[in-house]
């Protein structure tokens, strides 16, 4: 919303400054999103006169001048170098001294030389001033201008042009009047009296106005009034009114035209104006017919759906209601005989014909925010009395269909809301005088009666009184007051779940990984390789933003390793990378899965990357993602001596490089390993590429205790025994079968079983290996004898043998 | 009997001889000759028993005395040689200190900044109390916006870019949250006042250019009690700031402005110099827009079955991302998301670089 100072004051009786009405204008909720002030633009240029005018010795378009200038408070003659053909002896015009920036092109006058003749500053075109389009000749003033008079002054350019931005709540300021308001009330002046005369209809209208909605639509528009102006002259409206709209950058079309501009920004009211010498019979507004057409103001055509309410006559739709008027039967300069027409319109269904044409116009941004359903008359007398005044003719009587949709809103309110709800006492009389002067009627009593104006559509209840009142009395105002503590020591707050998403980041980056935040949506294709896009439609967007964005993220592993790609490309190919966040089984809340999970591409091992003196690190492996999601599960809590391990990993995992992490059968803890080679070639990235994924909640919550401490250390006093052991099994049998047969051979006595050797191929042979194991044996009360020894050794290798079907190595 | 200069002789001999040893290999022949158990000390220590008590008398003293000494000795040289054969090997034994070694992975790794900034912001609010409190990416819109007190076809509801997935077969469409003020509207729900709570999060919006992404972070915070005002509001924002941008003091306006969800909103200007990029915030005489807030609207918690003649509050939510751009200088929010290497390397933070209040929020 845009205003010029002048414009204001047309409203507002002030003796503020401009940075007072700035100021305060923000600090009423009307943020300034800018001030242009020409006067500060044109300061450097005052009135000039030309005193001589000869020929150039050395060009035929260029004359010398000398001027007389006002410079530093004292009159200087000076030598100006001038193409302009207009310029003259004895005449006046506006000069621009060395050191001035031409507004057209940002330009530094330097005096200079011009053909070899000197040259000190110049005279300027209203083209250079930026005032106009005028570049034939220099600005010739008309009467007498004393040398030095500012041109702001002379130019009558010294009217400021204020840019506010409008909360969707406060539609009354999308008219200057309503900030003028809000200004009085403020204590920036006096709100002066507007006065709208009745007009008297010199005849009886024979256009007349019909409404027609079926049964539940009516509120589309409730009240249509209009009035004919007979023998209206139409032309360029007068320069006052242009340059007011030309200062909110609106161009000025047509007196008729410029005249519902000027209401809309002056009063929030917008109306539109139709030849009636293009009307067939009566005017009304319906909803559109199916297949109905409208070619807009805006010169597009518009096909009209049901849904849409518009302006009619018996033969043709003539405009969208409250969003464009239609390019056929609009005013011109030819137009003799007008129909104005002031309606109000439904602020949703509005807002939906705007959303649903895509147009975009100043009567569409006040209907669908809400315009003043009080003020359809007025507006309507106002728009009349200044076509007459503009335009002269003959004014019919006021047609009117429907009735205004006023709702009488009355609130009771108890002035101490004030103090409960921000703190600030305030007295009773000043919230009275605030909301009066708000325009909404206050009666006295036990609690006040607060009648609400009917431009204040935002206005329901006690709260938003509150917030007119210190608003008004200045939210500054109020002061700190702490808020209490609940404990005088802060309590823990985050929950399991919340303490594990944090460790996990802080655990994998100790690890070497570098945390990433990626999209949480992906690109369709993505998603299909992890398991989600054509197999979950729901996780689709309707509206994505491109291509690329389309689908909620099954897996944190594709942004992942789309970023290794993007990164790789640049030349940084050895990557370790995770992200913490949340993918997405389905649409449902439950669906939302907190992931923790990462990548290593190239040779960024947990322990080594790239080639170092010390030995090189060699490309990454399944085993360190492993390493990575043991470490992070380990951390977590996860019960690891538990865990079940299984190489039936996703799809989207090497097939025989994989594995899953499970604690029961249907528990799922998480996956990693080798990323399969066809989604790598899919996403266009070259290996080797392991990740894993863990999630953190699968893992179960630790049981509450009673006490922090630790259970009692037994240390045993005899040292442990260490006994190693090979066996040959066939390639299939699962390494953590045989240490878990060898750990239960004899729970007493073994305190650990650790695999520290793997051989395969050899002498062994396609189908076997072999795998060493050392027991580390644990005495309680006595040091263990040979015997005892070789009976233990007995049962490890029998229940290996018996649970792999391999046999003790020779 | 063997005479005073026999045994001064001998010793003489042995003592030489131990000095002489270069290794102790010598030094052991040289001991067994003398204390060997056929050694000439040894086979004079013999004799003893064959003497008469007071040639024993004299002789047992001055042979122990002997033997004592060249065991000394000995001993001495032995640790002498030892020393000696030590300084030998370290003479040889020499690395390069200045060949690198590996990088430890706790250099390499990175926390991202919103991590860090969101640990930092939760220290801060958890000090103060308020618990942390999430929701679901895809919502309805009931949460997003209708318990909110957006109305329908409110024109609040379209300053809102929202992201919709396609309509059910009941024409309901879920959405991506646009804001974290729906984690308001289900914590109230299912729990019951007092509540104290922040609620960090994704947001999303249709919205993509120089200064916006279409996934970015929000927190919400929320107070509902009996007696929480606006003055409350303010000192929690004022405490809040100057904690986290860990400055002496901040100063705050507050400027009206509107939010379906707070009855009176507000938006918030904290002090600041800007130096060229740089925005120093607590010293200078500009004002940056910072977050949004105000007091609950009696709707909303009618909405949520909260008895809004009983209870009242506050709420305000900011951006993570933006405290984050002004604390640490970051430029452009869209590089938070292009996960660039070289990126996340500069702005991101050591692993037990945790914030705590106790050490300072940034070391």
């Amino acid at each position: 919303m845009k205003f010029t100072l002048s414009w204001l004051k047309d409203h507002l009786e002030t003796d503020a400054t401009l940075d007072e009405i700035v100021e305060k204008l923000t600090m009423l909720g009307l943020e300034v999103e800018g001030v242009e002030d020409p006067a500060q633009r044109l300061a450097p240029f005052a009135v000039a006169k030309v005193l001589e005018a000869g020929p150039h010795p050395d060009a035929d378009k260029l004359q010398v001048l000398k001027v007389r200038v006002l410079i530093e408070g004292e009159e200087k003659d000076l030598q100006v170098v001038c193409g302009a053909p207009n310029a003259r002896a004895g005449m006046s015009g506006i000069f621009a001294p060395p050191g001035a920036t031409i507004p057209v092109n940002g330009m530094v006058l330097k005096p200079t030389k011009i053909r070899g003749v000197e040259s000190n500053g110049m005279m300027c075109s209203e083209r250079e001033l930026e005032l106009s389009d005028e570049h034939e000749g220099i600005v010739d003033l008309e009467g007498d201008w004393a040398v030095g008079t500012p041109a702001a002054e002379v130019l009558g350019a010294n009217d400021p042009v204020i840019e506010i931005a409008i909360t969707p709540n406060r539609p009354d300021c999308l008219g200057v009047r309503g900030v003028a308001r809000d200004l009085a009330a403020a204590g920036l002046g006096q709100l002066i009296i507007d006065d709208i005369p009745e007009i008297d209809g010199k005849f009886e209208s024979e256009t007349k106005i019909w409404l027609d909605f079926p049964a539940g639509a009516e509120d589309a528009c409730p009240v249509f009034a209009g009035r004919m102006v007979k023998g209206v002259t139409n032309g360029p409206s007068p320069e006052w009114l242009q340059k007011r709209l030309k200062a909110i950058g609106l161009r000025p079309i047509n007196a008729l035209v410029d005249i519902t501009n000027y209401i809309s920004y002056d009063r929030g009211r917008p109306l539109h104006v139709y030849d009636a010498s293009k009307l067939n019979g009566d005017i009304g507004a319906r909803l559109a017919k199916p297949g109905e057409k409208l070619l807009a103001l805006d010169e597009k055509e518009y096909e009209l759906t049901p849904e849409i309410c518009v302006i009619a006559d018996s033969a043709r739709v003539l405009g969208l209601a409250g969003v464009m008027g239609g390019e056929e039967s609009g005013s011109t300069e030819e137009t003799t005989d007008v129909f104005i027409e002031s309606a109000y319109f439904d602020p949703i269904r509005t807002a939906r014909t705007g959303r649903d044409t895509g147009i975009v116009s100043d009567a569409r941004y006040r209907f669908e925010r809400g315009v003043d359903p009080a003020f359809v008359r007025e507006g309507l007398t106002l728009a009349t009395q200044m076509v007459m005044q503009l335009c002269g003719g003959s004014p019919s009587g006021e047609v009117i269909a429907g009735a205004e949709p006023v709702t009488e809103k009355v609130i009771s309110f108890d002035p101490a809301r004030v103090k409960r709800l921000t703190g600030l006492d305030l007295k009773r009389e000043e919230s009275i005088r605030i909301l009066t002067a708000l325009g909404f009627d206050v009666t006295e009593g036990e609690r006040l009666s607060v009648k609400v104006p009917s431009w204040r559509p935002d206005v329901e209840g006690e709260a938003d009184l509150v917030e007119e009142v210190v608003r008004v009395h200045g939210l500054n105002e109020v002061k700190s007051v702490a808020l209490p503590r609940r404990h005088e020591v802060a309590q823990p707050v985050l929950t399991t779940s919340q303490k594990r998403e944090r460790l996990a980041r802080r655990v994998l980056a100790a690890r070497g990984l570098v945390e990433t935040v990626n999209w949480s949506f992906i690109p369709g294709p993505h998603a299909d390789l992890f398991g989600g896009g054509a197999a979950t439609p729901g996780l689709k967007l309707a509206n994505p933003i491109s291509s690329d964005m389309s689908d909620m993220r099954p897996s944190l592993l594709p942004g992942l390793i789309a970023v290794a790609g993007r990164n790789t490309d640049r030349g940084f190919g050895d990557l370790a990378l995770f992200e913490v966040g949340q993918q997405f089984e389905s649409e449902e809340p439950s669906g939302q899965v907190l992931a923790a999970s990462g990548i290593r591409r190239g040779t960024a091992r947990p322990d080594a990357r790239g080639r170092h003196w010390q030995g090189k690190a060699g490309s990454v492996e399944a085993f360190d993602a492993k390493a990575d999601a043991a470490a992070l599960l380990a951390s977590l809590g996860a019960p690891v001596d538990n865990l079940q391990i299984s190489a039936d990993a996703p799809v989207w995992y090497h097939p025989g490089r994989s594995g899953v992490f499970r604690l029961g059968p249907k528990n799922v803890l998480g996956y990693f390993g080798e990323i399969h080679p066809r989604v790598l070639g899919e996403m266009d990235i070259a290996g080797p590429l392991v990740g894993f994924e863990i999630f953190p909640d699968a893992i179960p919550a630790p049981k509450k205790k009673a006490t922090r401490a630790r259970p009692p250390l037994d240390l045993p006093d005899l040292q442990p025994v260490r006994r190693d052991f090979a066996f040959v099994v066939a390639s299939d049998v699962p390494a953590d079968k045989l240490i878990r047969a060898a750990k239960g051979a004899d729970k007493k006595l073994i305190a650990g079983v650790s695999l520290f050797d793997l051989f395969e191929g050899g002498s062994l042979g396609d189908d076997r290996k072999s795998l060493a194991i050392e027991v580390t044996l644990q005495p309680v009360e006595k040091t263990l004898t040979d015997e005892e020894l070789d009976e233990v050794s007995k049962k490890i290798v029998a229940a290996v043998e018996k649970a792999t079907g391999g046999t003790l190595r020779g | 009997m063997t005479d005073q200069s026999e045994l001064d002789r001998l010793e003489a001999e042995f003592t030489t001889a131990i000095g002489d040893a270069l290794d102790e290999a010598t030094l052991e022949d040289v001991r067994i000759a003398a204390l060997g158990k056929k050694g000439r000390v040894s086979e004079l220590m013999k004799g003893l028993g064959k003497m008469t008590p007071e040639e024993r008398k004299e002789m047992g003293p001055k042979l122990n005395g002997l033997k004592d000494r060249l065991n000394e000795a000995l001993a001495a040289r032995k640790s002498a040689l030892k020393e000696a054969a030590l300084e030998a090997r370290l003479a040889t034994e020499k690395v390069d200190v200045t060949l690198p070694v590996r990088d430890s992975a706790l250099e390499q790794g990175r926390i991202h900044p919103l991590s860090q900034v969101y640990d930092e912001v939760i220290a801060i609010f958890a000090d103060m109390g308020f618990a942390v409190e999430q929701g679901p990416d895809i919502e309805t819109d009931r949460y997003n916006f209708t318990a909110l007190n957006f109305p329908e076809g409110h024109p609040a509801r379209e300053m809102h870019d929202t992201f919709y997935f396609e309509p059910g077969e009941d024409g309901s469409r879920l959405l991506l949250r646009t804001h974290t003020s729906p984690v308001q509207a289900r914590t109230m729900e299912a729990g019951k006042p007092p509540f104290r709570f922040v609620a960090p999060g994704r947001t999303y919006r249709c919205d993509s250019d120089q200064t916006h992404t279409p996934q970015f972070h929000q927190i919400e915070g929320l107070v509902i009690d009996e007696e929480t005002h606006m003055g409350h509001l303010k000192w929690t924002l004022e405490e809040f700031l100057r904690a986290f941008f860990e400055v002496e003091g901040v100063e705050l306006r507050f400027r009206p402005s509107f939010f379906p969800f707070t009855e009176p909103s507000m938006e918030v200007d904290v002090r600041c110099a800007r130096l060229g990029n740089e925005i120093r915030i607590g010293e200078g005489d500009d004002w940056l827009e910072i977050l949004g807030c105000g007091m609950v609207h009696p709707n909303v918690l009618k909405n949520c079955g909260v008895d809004p003649e009983k209870y009242q509050g506050f709420a305000f939510g900011m951006g993570i991302d933006r405290i984050a751009m002004l604390k640490y200088g970051i430029p452009d929010l869209r590089a938070f998301f292009e996960s660039d290497l070289r990126w996340l390397r500069h702005y991101g933070f050591a692993a037990l670089d945790v914030p705590t209040l106790a050490g300072g929020l940034s070391s």
